[in-house]
């Protein structure tokens, strides 16, 4: 058994961190993340880490770029509007074949937009993190237990991609307290540290370089192993939870808090009769493609995309899975104003029983 | 008479840079420095964006190349978590002075423990000659085609003189590249500088005063005369701090 402790979600991502071996962090504070960078400035220096308050979002990324560099497992965290100074960054991470974590505790957009929680970052996380046409592997858990296990596991994806790894959750579950069982700390020694990276401390005698430029031929080599990549993520990295998805008429998909809440109003249906399951994808990207195809559309008469945003963001990846097979509707709060249980009950209530407008 | 010889830091292939530009010279001292100090496999260029990334094509030691402007940023992501390394960013005057102000004021003011060389020759050679924020009041960029006018555009930034308003820097200096004395101190400084960072000393800051025939769109012979009576007049040669006999930490 772990060790349980109660603790907000925000400060178990980053003892989470810690036992996954992270040792340097660098961020700058913004609303509602603040804990992270908080939790880890006296943390890291607990287990021989080091921490940085850097003097921007752009600061503290190429910080975790050069830390990453080094073979050491680097992470930084921010919202929203940091994310999008991070953009830059972020890319670089990807040319360079750097893994890093990203954390996005998510707020109200676009701009400066609200400080209260929000999920408008999904067309950020999933399409475009940063220019040049990359991807990263973006997880969305939807407790603090569940940020907790994928951000144990975060550099082994980032490590084994040589990527950055995005965690995108809203600053919901950022806030709230949780029971958490908390992993073993993970002990790294020199012989670990990848042959790539630009330390010498794993024996390394020959030179050493990492660059975010390439030739026209190896970067389009680049790019093309990239596509291999993500297309090889579809087959082997999807996580999804599908719940009462078997005999359903209607299905929900909604992540991270909505899934939560969602989950809720589904289980509540089914205690009036009403045959409705949801589809709650972990992994933004790789997008649960197969578990909203395959759906037996004889059988299910609608989608319901339920997420903390205006308009749904997830609704184009929905429906290309769909094909027109049944329509699609939407229900969300946005702006920073919550779901709540009686709204989304509402919503899908109105929708299974013929009352629903279809977005689709 | 000392043997004249390759600095086993430079690969042997051409510099890409264009004939008579004093970057190759800058990039030979801090290669000649690394050698002298026995540092070869233990240096790590941080390579910034703009002419300075040519040394992507024939520096030979360990790099990484980073973001324009971010150098100082990348630089501590890389000296904290691995301190037993030399460290120096090799950085214009666009990336250091303009987008990458924030990044070389902190880093300076953290006191980390780098290096930063700076090569200032008052314009973006890379982007083809744009007025820069060291280029002097009245010279003409491609962005300046009348001149630089200070109603306008402001004043040329003086680094050595902003670092020096800093706690926290250990050593800080300019030297001119143009003339023999000059090259002489310039190494000197920049091994003082490695000197006291590999002491622990803190952040160490050396700025050469560079050209571009190209984009000043003169001859080589021609630049260093044009130093002679406008850039050195103007960014003044000399150590504006300098702490590396003081105790580390102190």
């Amino acid at each position: 058994m772990g060790e349980k402790r109660f603790m907000k979600g925000n400060e178990a991502i980053a003892e989470a961190a810690v036992r996954a071996g992270c040792r340097f962090f660098a961020g700058y504070p913004i609303t509602p993340q603040n804990e992270i960078p908080e939790y880890l400035s006296w943390r890291l220096p607990e287990v021989g880490g080091s921490y940085v308050q850097g003097e921007s979002e752009i600061a503290s990324v190429n910080m975790v770029y050069g830390a990453a560099a080094m073979g050491t497992r680097s992470m930084t965290s921010s919202s929203g509007p940091g994310i999008s100074l991070k953009a830059e960054g972020i890319s670089y991470l990807a040319a360079a074949m750097l893994p890093a974590l990203i954390v996005n505790i998510s707020r109200g957009g676009p701009g400066l937009g609200s400080i209260q929680p929000a999920q408008s970052d999904y067309l950020q996380a999933t399409k475009a993190l940063g220019h040049g046409g990359f991807h990263a592997m973006v997880f969305a858990p939807a407790s603090a237990q569940e940020a907790v296990d994928v951000v144990y596991e975060a550099w082994d994806y980032a490590e084994r991609d040589r990527n950055p790894v995005l965690v995108l959750m809203d600053g919901c579950l950022g806030n709230i307290m949780e029971e958490v069982e908390l992993p073993p700390m993970r002990e790294f020694t020199d012989e670990d540290i990848p042959e790539w990276s630009l330390s010498r401390r794993n024996g390394r005698d020959y030179q050493g370089n990492i660059t975010p430029i390439y030739t026209e031929p190896i970067l389009e080599g680049l790019n093309a192993m990239a596509g291999e990549m993500y297309k090889a993520w579809e087959e082997d990295d999807v996580k999804v939870e599908e719940f009462l998805v078997e005999d359903a008429e209607y299905v929900v998909v909604a992540y991270g808090i909505a899934a939560r809440v969602a989950k809720e109003a589904v289980m509540e249906l089914r205690d009036k009769g009403f045959k409705v399951g949801l589809i709650r994808p972990i992994t933004l990207y790789p997008f649960p493609k197969k578990s909203i195809h395959d759906l037996d559309y004889s059988r299910v008469k609608g989608i319901i995309d339920v997420e903390m945003t205006i308009p749904a963001q997830m609704h184009d990846d929905i429906a290309q899975q769909v094909m027109e097979r049944c329509p699609i509707f939407e229900y969300g709060r946005s702006g920073g104003c919550l779901l709540d249980d009686e709204g989304v009950y509402e919503a899908i209530y109105d929708i299974v029983t013929g009352g629903g407008a279809d977005n689709g | 008479m000392a043997e004249y010889k390759r600095s086993t830091m430079i690969a042997d292939s051409p510099s890409g840079y264009c004939p008579g530009c004093l970057h190759s010279l800058a990039t030979r001292l801090i290669s000649d420095v690394i050698d002298e100090l026995g540092q070869g496999d233990n240096s790590l260029n941080v390579i910034s964006v703009g002419c300075s990334a040519l040394n992507l094509l024939y520096w030979s030691g360990d790099y990484l190349g980073v973001a324009h402007g971010r150098a100082p940023a990348s630089a501590t992501g890389i000296k904290r978590t691995n301190p037993e390394r030399l460290v120096f960013t090799y950085q214009g005057d666009g990336d250091l002075a303009a987008i990458g102000l924030a990044e070389i004021m902190s880093a300076a003011n953290r006191g980390e423990n780098f290096t930063v060389i700076f090569a200032n020759n008052q314009t973006y050679g890379m982007t083809g000659g744009q007025m820069a924020p060291t280029t002097l009041i009245g010279q003409k960029t491609t962005t300046t085609i009348y001149g630089r006018d200070p109603a306008t555009t402001g004043y040329p930034m003086k680094m050595c003189e902003i670092l020096s308003t800093l706690e926290a820097p250990a050593y800080i200096a300019r030297f001119a590249l143009n003339n023999p004395k000059g090259v002489r101190d310039a190494r000197a400084g920049i091994k003082k500088a490695f000197e006291a960072q590999l002491a622990g000393k803190g952040f160490t800051f050396v700025e050469l005063l560079t050209n571009c025939p190209t984009n000043w769109h003169m001859t080589p012979l021609q630049t260093l005369d044009y130093m002679n009576t406008n850039t050195i007049p103007y960014f003044k040669p000399g150590v504006y701090r300098d702490r590396t006999s003081e105790e580390a930490g102190a």
